[in-house]
């Protein structure tokens, strides 16, 4: 206990836990998450304050650097969260080994595939000859 | 050394969902999982279906529009977009609470409740003015 008992709380849990390891896995999730809270409100904010949502004018929001970058952070991010999420709920209620791994396998490759196909379109947007 | 062959005793359960009174902190806790679990499959799902939409041109996007317009599409984006809030600020009370913070019996119930208020209420004040004709 040497150690933990003269690390900071923050210290503990970063890896000098009594797990030696997990902590870092728990942050990263805050982390998401509040950088999802940063992003998710310019997305709301963001729908909320265009002047329309007709075709033209979100392809010229999605084309500028203003409404690209953070929509590709946010298909990022939003991606990540949601899999730290789903792996929580698979984590909690399904018990059989096996299974638990497919699933978790499962999730990985449908949130990567996901946020793959949304940046591929976002491209398509920001890049694109349509206007 | 004889070996018992009665049934072991059943081990005391330690005490589950159903015999605690449903409180507001409860029901804030699994909605933060229910909107979470809705917002990952079916909100992420419209999200690359939208943009996919936007990419493939005005018609693909009208075609978008029409289907998020029909009765069935409002429901669930005004579902989406209830969950998103209430996800979004019992988050929030999350974070707070892996300070540390806000454990104490009356804070916890009035935060909990005022994440279910406040949801309600920005989801109204979201959809009220789309409803009057932005889509």
């Amino acid at each position: 206990m040497s150690v933990g008992d003269s690390a900071t709380p923050l210290g503990k849990v970063r890896g000098l836990g009594s797990a030696r390891e997990g902590g870092e896995h728990w942050l990263g999730e805050r982390v998401a998450s509040a950088a999802l809270l940063l992003l998710g409100s310019w997305l709301a904010a963001s729908l909320l304050l265009l002047p329309s949502l007709d075709h033209q004018t979100l392809v010229e929001w999605l084309r500028a650097p203003s409404g690209a970058v953070p929509m590709a952070l946010f298909i990022i991010v939003a991606f990540t969260h949601a899999l730290d999420g789903m792996k929580v709920v698979v984590d909690d209620y399904v018990h059989d080994e096996g299974n638990r791994f497919a699933l978790n396998l499962v999730l990985l490759f449908l949130a990567v595939g996901g946020a793959a196909l949304a940046l591929f379109a976002l491209a398509r947007i920001a890049f694109g000859a349509q206007a | 050394m004889a070996a018992t062959t009665s049934q072991p005793k059943p081990r005391p359960l330690s005490p589950h969902l159903t015999v605690w009174k449903w409180g507001p902190h409860m029901l804030v806790s699994i909605l933060h999982r229910v909107t979470g679990g809705a917002l990952s499959v079916a909100g992420l799902a419209i999200l690359v279906w939208w943009l996919t939409a936007i990419a493939d041109g005005a018609d693909a996007y009208a075609e978008f529009i029409k289907l998020a317009a029909h009765p069935v599409g409002m429901v669930v984006l005004v579902g989406l977009t209830w969950a998103f809030f209430q996800h979004l600020l019992s988050g929030v009370r999350h974070l707070a609470m892996d300070s540390g913070a806000g454990f104490e019996l009356g804070t916890n119930k009035r935060f909990a409740i005022l994440t279910i208020v406040v949801a309600l209420i920005l989801t109204a004040l979201v959809w009220f003015p789309v409803l009057g004709g932005k889509l």
